[in-house]
């Protein structure tokens, strides 16, 4: 098993879904499921799961966020895309 | 994973497939262990073929379910196990299997090294042969220890070492643990049920109710020893075990048989927990329409324990438990820690319910081979 290097979160830099992630939708958002280090991660949230797939269409996380996600709610998904950096779920590009 | 009230309602209700899906890959079995779930020994006649079960693992893809526990018996028995294993991790099915070691030798270890998002669990009873050979048979303890080194030799990184925890063998959870340190391997501990032939040995071999205290507490200190969410009844002793702590069968939780049947879980392989088989429906049409997993999805009443304060703790424990020590599902688990499971077994006089679960036992004890 080897461990990708787990890299500060930016949100001024491009990331994505991990290559090693999947992603199965629920009703309650999805679960996210990495391959290489067996971790499964809940997504509670269709909103997140829905912004976590397109961010390898934009330039940035930022980008993303100014496209998808309301000004009042940026916060709250910055950290939980933190989070999801933290559990390898996501990884740069 | 904490306990996350929301959540574990919605996985109550059941999701789009299973997150934990067991697959007794056959019933055969070099080994005659005492406490056996699923009652192995003979092979089925009418076990899946390669071509089926290559069918099922596409549609487990399909279904996205991220991996399979693949067990038995002895999985590795069946001859065409390297191939199913390939089959599956080629198309992203993690594959985590459970082996009682004597079929690995250094040539299998090599083998299992080289694949991609595969674990083992190699079983053992004891942390001696003399503890462990009781419940698994003379020569069973050196046979795992002997894999065991053959993965470590082969670099097979960190592997499982899964001990069902027994009265015999609680006093030795540090021993287990010194153990798993020894190989660089993650420790497994998991409930004894009285499934199977396990139904004859439940009441001389489960843990005293200090034992289960001693194992909670030394579980809570211990987040990282696995537990396959096994003993979530002993979460009403204060706070919860890590893990989802929710009876799981038919919810996110399911075990497909040798043949092809659908059980609500690995531990209640009887008729009235079937759901249907794999051959005449598919696995995906069980697993969403049948009557029986959508009557374990509906709100469940909390019956006899609907007046305990710790009820969200332990949600009434374990229904295989419950089964086959004749209690019924709204009845507290036999082993709650309160007590409340004793006094109504008591009330019961039970006779433990030795109903037609499949038994392939073998009738003659076969020695182990020697590599």
């Amino acid at each position: 098993m080897s461990l990708s290097t787990i890299r500060v979160f930016d949100a001024s830099a491009p990331w994505r879904v991990s290559p090693q992630v999947s992603l199965r939708d629920e009703s309650f958002g999805a679960l996210a499921y990495n391959h290489d280090n067996r971790r499964l991660v809940f997504l509670k949230s269709a909103q997140l799961v829905a912004l976590i797939r397109q961010l390898d269409g934009y330039e940035s996380v930022n980008d993303a966020l100014d496209a998808l996600i309301p000004t009042g709610q940026r916060e709250r998904y910055v950290k939980a895309l933190a989070s999801l950096v933290t559990s390898e779920i996501l990884c740069g590009r | 994973m904490g306990a996350d009230t929301s959540l574990r309602n919605r996985f109550e209700r059941g999701l789009a497939a299973p997150i934990c899906l067991t697959w007794e890959l056959t019933y055969a079995c070099n080994l005659a262990c005492t406490h056996c779930l699923s009652s192995s020994g003979r092979r089925d006649p009418n076990e899946l073929t390669t071509a089926q079960a290559k069918a099922l693992i596409d549609e487990i893809a399909a279904m996205q379910i991220f991996y399979v526990n693949i067990g038995g018996g002895e999985p590795m028995m069946r001859r065409d196990f390297f191939e199913l294993v390939e089959h599956a991790v080629a198309q992203h099915v993690g594959v985590k299997f459970s082996t009682n070691g004597t079929r690995i030798d250094a040539a299998a270890a090599q083998r299992l090294a080289g694949i991609d998002y595969l674990d083992i669990q190699v079983s053992i009873d004891g942390a001696d042969a003399e503890t462990s050979d009781r419940i698994r048979g003379v020569g069973s303890y050196k046979a795992a220890r002997r894999a065991m080194d053959h993965l470590a030799d082969a670099r097979f990184g960190p592997f499982k070492i899964s001990v069902v925890m027994t009265r015999d063998n609680i006093a030795q959870l540090d021993a287990f643990e010194r153990l798993a340190a020894h190989y660089g391997a993650q420790l497994r501990l998991t409930r004894l049920r009285p499934s199977g032939r396990g139904v004859d040995v439940w009441e001389s071999l489960r843990p005293t109710s200090a034992q289960n205290r001693e194992l909670y507490h030394w579980l809570l200190e211990r987040p990282h020893v696995l537990t396959g969410d096994s003993f979530f009844h002993l979460s009403a002793l204060g706070d919860p075990l890590d893990g989802l702590n929710l009876c799981g069968a038919g919810r996110v939780v399911c075990l497909i048989d040798p043949v092809g049947e659908v059980y609500a879980c690995p531990f209640v392989i009887h008729d009235e927990f079937r759901a249907g088989n794999v051959r005449d429906q598919g696995f995906g049409a069980v697993w969403r329409e049948s009557e029986l997993f959508k009557s374990l999805r509906e709100p469940g009443s909390a019956g006899a324990c609907s007046s305990c304060g710790s009820y969200d703790a332990c949600r009434g424990g374990c229904m295989a438990a419950k089964f086959f020590t004749g209690l019924e599902l709204t009845d507290p688990d036999p082993e709650c820690v309160f007590g409340h499971g004793e006094t109504a077994l008591a009330k019961k006089r039970v006779v433990l319910r030795r109903v037609p679960s499949p038994d392939h036992s073998r009738r003659v004890a076969v020695a182990i081979s020697s590599r």
